[in-house]
């Protein structure tokens, strides 16, 4: 599904991702862990093409096409999805609002007749009540004054409306308390199916215990330097990422 | 970035009411002296107490000096290379009399003015250049006692009604452009609403301005007897010229006990071009007096047009109890400027004002906030809220706020709140990766920053207002 070769990206002339190869096949979760600061989560954004990146050279493919032609909401469309480690705060706009013009946008460019608005929201309040969400979050404004396990939930909203082929997790554990936690896993894992791929960005092994992951890999000095299954992780949890220094000293 | 420039592309779009109707003017000649001033009355067959009037505007007018203390920088105007009066040539009796030419150019704004296409609800009354040429449902409203006319037949067939009301806010000698307006206005609208009557049908006013070389003058007066309820909507556009026209309006609003006026206007004349050329200035006089007790006035306003806005629609709060809102959207783009904002004077008891205002600017846009809140001595518990957010687009826009807040009364309570924010570059990223283009983006981000101020409009004022936000400012960060 996605193939990212020799990846070098900048931000502010500073070297971030240098030489990454990643391959994610339909139906594998795949982690990415490491420090602090080593560029876990630019990879996320520059799937997904924020602007601050720049892709120096290398490749991304995914379903075939050349990614780096495309950008952030062509790849949207194309069914990349990436959950904000913090989901930005929009005054004024209604949530349910918001999601009805992604819907509607998302019909638009895949030639599908748009619904009603009574049947959208059928469709959406079944998916806030598999993912225990109260009715109120529809009438408030995007993300506003939501609690960090609130806007994580959000987001898990989102994702479940526009039915993604790609999620891109971005450290979506940071700030939750254990419930908060479980919510959000649950909602990843009801979705997860043979045609849908994820990558789950975080420094914890925690989440790991929720969503479990086919592939564990491990980022630093801009590259992936280990990959292997959960075990991987449990040696950082148990190590430390020092054990990736002294292979980064070892190679 | 490479996005930025599309938005830019979509933000110096042409202005889509920018037509021309070619239509046979009587057009004065430029210039501006007492025989152009007795021309304009007698065209209007006015009664000699309204040319005396005109003239002593005239007198006061002269010794007065174009005010420069605004934000807004612009060329000198030449007020004798104006025209002060033009009007479709021919004579206009009945609905049949007018030109098939001018009835397209309102259906082209969407303002059809044919019996048959009329809008359920909102009676409309279309001032082309200088002169009104057709009220719809005037007959309607005349069986409640309404009286929704121009303002040249109001001074003709109300004398006693503008006698007393006419100049009674806006006196002659309030300002330069005031004083100009007394001495040259041409058109305008005239509501009267007769006591304990509620305005079943929102009504409107409609200013065209076409001929070239013109300049706008249009008068505006509205009476809210007691207990009466009225709202009133106008709406504005003019061709695209690479001239700058003068517009210089003046409206007066007067509440009666327990009376209601809402006054809502939708601004899109023509803005000029992102080199600061063409485009209308519009120097406006809006004051409401909430002369009774539990008298209310609000205005609402959305203004994206003009070169130059230069604007303060005020209320006078002198009855008790009386309120006061103004709720303002005003956007600047390519090279405009707009300074506006709002007059609260609190004389009466336990009075409340509110004032909201958005000011968005992007590319060269100049947008200013300058509002007055002043509580008078015996103002016992006035209350005043003012809010102004400024948003930013781009990194050549700019935006000042300037509140005056002048409290003789310690009982007064009185709160100030401003922001100013820039569309971020992560609240345009988190809406396109949701699936949403740009252009979409931005416009969600805007019409959420407006939300509170688009809510007071009528409905079918709101939609249009919300559609041109969007085509004003589809997308545009810079």
């Amino acid at each position: 599904m996605l193939h990212i070769k020799n990846l070098r990206v900048d931000i502010e002339d500073k070297i971030i991702l240098n030489g990454l190869d990643l391959d994610i096949k339909a139906g594998e979760v795949h982690a990415i862990m490491g420090p602090n600061g080593v560029g876990k989560s630019t990879l996320a954004k520059v799937i997904s093409a924020h602007p601050d990146y720049e892709v120096k050279s290398g490749e991304i493919t995914y379903k075939n096409k050349n990614l780096l032609e495309l950008d952030v909401a062509q790849r949207a469309m194309e069914g990349i999805f990436l959950a904000f480690q913090n989901p930005i705060e929009i005054l004024g706009v209604n949530n349910m609002y918001f999601l009805k013009q992604a819907f509607n946008a998302k019909c638009k460019y895949t030639g599908i007749e748009e619904m009603t608005s009574l049947d959208f929201l059928k469709l959406v309040k079944a998916k806030i009540k598999s993912l225990g969400i109260t009715a109120d979050f529809l009438k408030r404004d995007l993300n506003a004054g939501f609690s960090g396990g609130e806007k994580k939930l959000n987001e898990m909203l989102q994702m479940s409306i526009l039915e993604p082929k790609l999620f891109l997790l971005d450290e979506i554990d940071s700030g939750l308390d254990v419930d908060a936690l479980k919510s959000v896993a649950q909602g990843v894992n009801s979705m997860l199916s043979k045609e849908r791929s994820v990558l789950l960005i975080t420094h914890h092994k925690h989440l790991l215990e929720y969503i479990k992951p086919d592939f564990v890999h491990i980022l630093y000095d801009g590259k992936i330097i280990q990959s292997g299954d959960i075990h991987l992780a449990k040696e950082i949890e148990k190590n430390g990422y020092s054990i990736v220094k002294d292979l980064r000293s070892a190679s | 970035m490479g996005a930025n420039k599309n938005i830019i592309d979509v933000l110096e779009n042409e202005y889509s009411l920018g037509f021309t109707t070619n239509i046979e003017s009587d057009t004065i000649e430029k210039g501006l002296n007492k025989n152009v001033i007795k021309f304009i009355s007698a065209k209007k067959d006015e009664p000699s107490w309204m040319l005396d009037k005109r003239n002593k505007s005239f007198d006061i007018w002269q010794k007065m000096q174009e005010p420069h203390w605004s934000s807004i920088v612009h060329p000198k105007i030449d007020y004798q290379n104006i025209s002060y009066f033009s009007a479709p040539k021919q004579k206009l009796d009945s609905m049949d009399d007018v030109e098939p030419e001018l009835l397209k150019t309102y259906e082209k704004l969407g303002i059809p003015l044919e019996e048959q296409k009329m809008l359920a609800g909102v009676a409309v009354d279309a001032v082309f250049d200088s002169v009104s040429i057709k009220t719809t449902f005037e007959k309607q409203l005349g069986d409640l006692g309404i009286i929704f006319c121009s303002i040249s037949d109001a001074i003709k067939n109300h004398r006693k009604l503008v006698e007393k009301y006419l100049f009674s806010v806006v006196p002659m000698s309030d300002n330069y452009f005031a004083a100009l307006n007394a001495a040259v206005f041409t058109d305008g609208t005239f509501v009267y609403i007769p006591k304990g009557v509620r305005c079943p049908m929102e009504l409107s006013t409609y200013f065209r301005i076409n001929a070239i070389g013109t300049g706008q003058f249009e008068r505006t007066l509205i009476i809210a007897d007691e207990g009466s309820y009225v709202s009133y909507n106008e709406g504005c556009s003019a061709p695209s010229r690479d001239e700058n026209q003068l517009h210089a309006a003046v409206v007066e609003l007067i509440a009666l006990k327990d009376a209601q006026i809402n006054y809502s206007t939708i601004q899109n004349w023509y803005p000029g071009d992102e080199n600061g050329k063409g485009g209308i200035y519009n120097f406006v006089t809006k004051r409401g007096i909430c002369k009774g007790d539990n008298s209310k006035i609000s205005w609402t306003q959305v203004e994206t047009g003009s070169a130059i806005t230069w604007k303060y629609p005020s209320c006078i709060l002198a009855g008790d109890n009386s309120v006061g809102e103004f709720y303002s959207v005003a956007i600047t783009t390519k090279a405009q400027q707009a300074d506006t904002g709002s007059k609260m004077i609190h004389i009466g008891k336990n009075t409340k004002s509110t004032i909201i205002s958005k000011g968005i600017s992007a590319l060269k846009g100049l947008n200013a906030y300058r509002g007055l809140v002043k509580v008078g001595s015996k103002a016992k518990n006035a209350r005043n809220f003012t809010q102004c957010d400024s948003l930013i687009i781009g990194p050549n826009a700019r935006a000042h706020t300037f509140p005056y807040i002048n409290v003789h009364n310690s009982s007064a309570n009185i709160e100030h709140e401003a922001t100013t924010s820039k569309i971020s570059d992560e609240q345009l990223f988190y809406l396109m990766q949701r699936g949403l283009s740009e252009e979409d983006a931005v416009s969600m981000i805007v019409n959420g920053f407006c939300k509170e101020v688009l809510g007071k409009l009528p409905m079918e004022f709101a939609v249009e207002a919300r559609a041109l936000l969007n085509v004003t400012l589809e997308g545009s960060v810079g």
